[in-house]
């Protein structure tokens, strides 16, 4: 191995890390305030870079019709639930919101000559398709369930993964799909070359972190969740409701994962069914973490992203394998040195 | 709003029950605006499971009408919308983060509601507390219990509700700090704030209040203007005798 290649596998490691180190993230803030394990998260990945990819072609994404039908649900159950007990006027409003939302984008998608759109609005337009699925899988599929047992929760995430992967197939078909870089130059640094890509995706991925960063620590939005998180009961005695909660953790687990789909699909070419071995590395990075802390996560994650590179030039075959076994050595530590905690609830 | 617009919180014929076992059986209990009630009785009476049902936190029947609107078996976060506040028995606050920022979460509602006046209120809490201003940047978690009890109460005070209900604000306090939140009780009262309050300390509490309920095994076994119920012979035997005694045994 010489300096060029070492530099290459590095690019390649941290690349990969950072989109770990966002998942990772996501993944325990979903975790910390609605304690649901988001095995789904990965389909958010694929999802995000199959629509930009239909949408660079030309083609209908399709996902439009999802996002329709799965409003018109959600807003019935809203309607439903209203009948049951009074019509109140803000909420009837955010029913009319929601399927104005919903319909604006069918025609949108249906009218915009989307290949030839610049790549900004491209992105924004799968965004716009997929975050709002976010919220709606927390009404449809966690919301009901909130008081279940976390092992319950469990089950139904896996479900949601198990369907979604299905309806994946349904929306984007077998073939795998790349997508144009967000900028064609490379850069060059001292004799290696450096992929712009690349450096895309670590740009953005710290500015995510950060400004999650100071959306928790600094505004009251974020603090609420944080207290959710550490009291549920207690928040909602102060009118933080877990619903509320939850809904705006899918929404911005909905947002990460999407993007971070965006930002990988240039680079690796991605299928139907990628998106979870891409999250689990993710979780592997969480579980470093030991799904409290968010910087040791994300450092677990870089770590997650470098060992994979380096151990795909040593012995590419077991890569997968490595990666993964990272998880035993982290656990045992784990389990050695935290006592038992109760449960506080 | 016509004949129950004085009645901010009217609670009748409330049934709450833990599996089989019934733990308050058709209460009744009135609050006028502007008023301070306090309720009473012995430990397992049912004074915690009241204000916990009042605030939507458990299951019951009966009807709960409170500021001009009848709930039934309500959410908590909608009765917090509509002006209830709650400091309960367990405090329930953010022990992983900071004071001030526990403070400020209880002004959640106002926040998103687009009220930026809770600055003032914060400095308002602030000086009433000035143990939790030295201590803003400690975490909740970490205080003693003492300045937890001023931290709760201070917490509800931020979300400036219509009603406030406590339950045993003054537990574990110093004789000095609990003659100083009473005094708080007393000006809040002045304010204009209502105020539901559970205490031990029936003394100081019929002392402060208005009107007073006794509850004993789930039921309500007397109710009267507090200045009544505090010069009641069963009342002076039962809650404030062990007092009075007391009082006897040091002087003699
Ligand atoms: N979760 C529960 N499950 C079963 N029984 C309960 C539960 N919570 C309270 N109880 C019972 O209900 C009765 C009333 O309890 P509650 O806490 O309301 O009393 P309290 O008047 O607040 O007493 P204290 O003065 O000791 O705080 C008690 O007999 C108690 O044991
Ligand atoms: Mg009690």
């Amino acid at each position: 191995m010489n300096l060029q290649i070492a530099t290459l596998l590095g690019q390649d490691g941290l690349t990969n890390g950072a989109i770990y180190a966002l998942l990772a993230l996501s993944i325990l803030l979903v975790f910390t305030v609605t304690r649901i394990l988001l095995i789904p998260l990965g389909e958010f990945v694929t999802f995000g870079a199959l629509t930009m990819a239909a949408i660079q072609m030309g083609k209908l994404p399709q996902l439009e019709w999802l996002l329709l039908g799965l409003t018109c649900i959600d807003c019935s159950l809203d309607l439903y639930q209203q009948a049951r007990s009074r019509f109140n006027r803000r909420k009837l409003q955010g029913v009319a919101l929601k399927l104005g939302y919903a319909a604006t984008l069918v025609i949108l998608v249906h009218t915009l000559p989307l290949a030839e759109l610049p790549m900004g609005a491209q992105i924004l337009l799968t965004l716009a398709l997929i975050v709002p699925l976010g919220p709606i899988m927390y009404r449809l599929f966690f919301q009901p369930l909130a008081d279940a047992p976390s092992l319950v929760l469990l089950i139904v995430s896996i479900a949601v993964h198990v369907s979604m992967v299905g309806t994946g197939l349904l929306l984007f078909g077998p073939e795998g799909a790349r997508t144009k870089p967000f900028s064609d130059s490379g850069f060059h640094l001292g004799s290696v070359m450096l992929k712009s890509q690349t450096l895309w995706v670590i740009l953005v991925s710290i500015f995510l972190i950060v400004t999650l960063f100071i959306a928790f620590e600094r505004t009251l939005y974020g603090k609420a969740l944080r207290a959710t998180a550490v009291n549920r009961m207690g928040a909602r005695l102060l009118g933080i409701s877990p619903v509320f909660a939850g809904k705006v953790t899918f929404a911005l687990a909905a947002f990460i994962g999407s993007a971070s789909g965006i930002l990988i699909a240039p680079i690796t070419t991605l299928y139907y069914d990628s998106g979870f071995i891409i999250s689990l590395k993710g979780f592997v990075g969480a579980i470093i973490g030991g799904l409290v802390s968010y910087p040791l996560a994300a450092i677990g994650s870089v770590a997650v992203g470098m060992v994979e590179a380096f151990s795909m030039f040593w012995a590419s075959g077991y890569k997968e394998i490595i990666v993964f076994t990272l998880i035993i050595p982290f656990l045992i530590w784990r389990s050695m040195t935290s006592h038992h905690v109760e449960d506080d609830e | 709003m016509s004949t129950q617009d004085n009645k901010l919180l009217n609670v009748s014929d409330l049934h709450v029950a833990y599996g089989k076992v019934e733990a308050l059986t058709g209460i009744d209990l009135t609050l006028k605006e502007g008023q301070l009630v306090t309720v009473i009785g012995p430990n397992g009476a049912g004074k915690t499971t009241l204000l916990s049902a009042i605030m939507g936190v458990l299951p019951s029947t009966g009807t709960i009408h409170f500021n001009g609107q009848d709930f039934f078996s309500p959410e908590v976060e909608t009765l917090v919308g509509h002006g209830l506040g709650l400091v309960s028995e367990k405090r329930e606050l953010f022990s992983t983060m900071s004071v001030q920022d526990n403070l400020l979460l209880g002004a959640f509602l106002r926040y998103r509601r687009g009220d930026t006046s809770y600055d003032t209120t914060l400095a308002e809490i602030y000086s009433l507390f000035p143990r939790l201003w030295e201590r803003r940047h400690q975490q909740a978690g970490t205080l003693s219990g003492g300045e937890r009890q001023m931290l709760a109460i201070g917490r509800a005070m931020m979300g400036k509700p219509k009603l406030l209900m406590l339950d045993e604000p003054s537990l574990g306090l110093a004789p000095l700090i609990t003659r100083e939140i009473f005094r708080i009780f007393a000006d809040l009262r002045r304010q204009g704030v209502s105020i539901l309050l559970v205490e031990q300390n029936a003394r100081a509490a019929l002392k402060v209040a208005d009107y007073a309920y006794v509850l004993e095994g789930g039921q309500v076994a007397m109710h009267g203007p507090a200045a009544d119920l505090a010069n009641d012979p069963r009342i002076i035997e039962a809650y404030l005798g062990l007092a009075s005694k007391h009082q006897e045994l040091l002087s003699s």
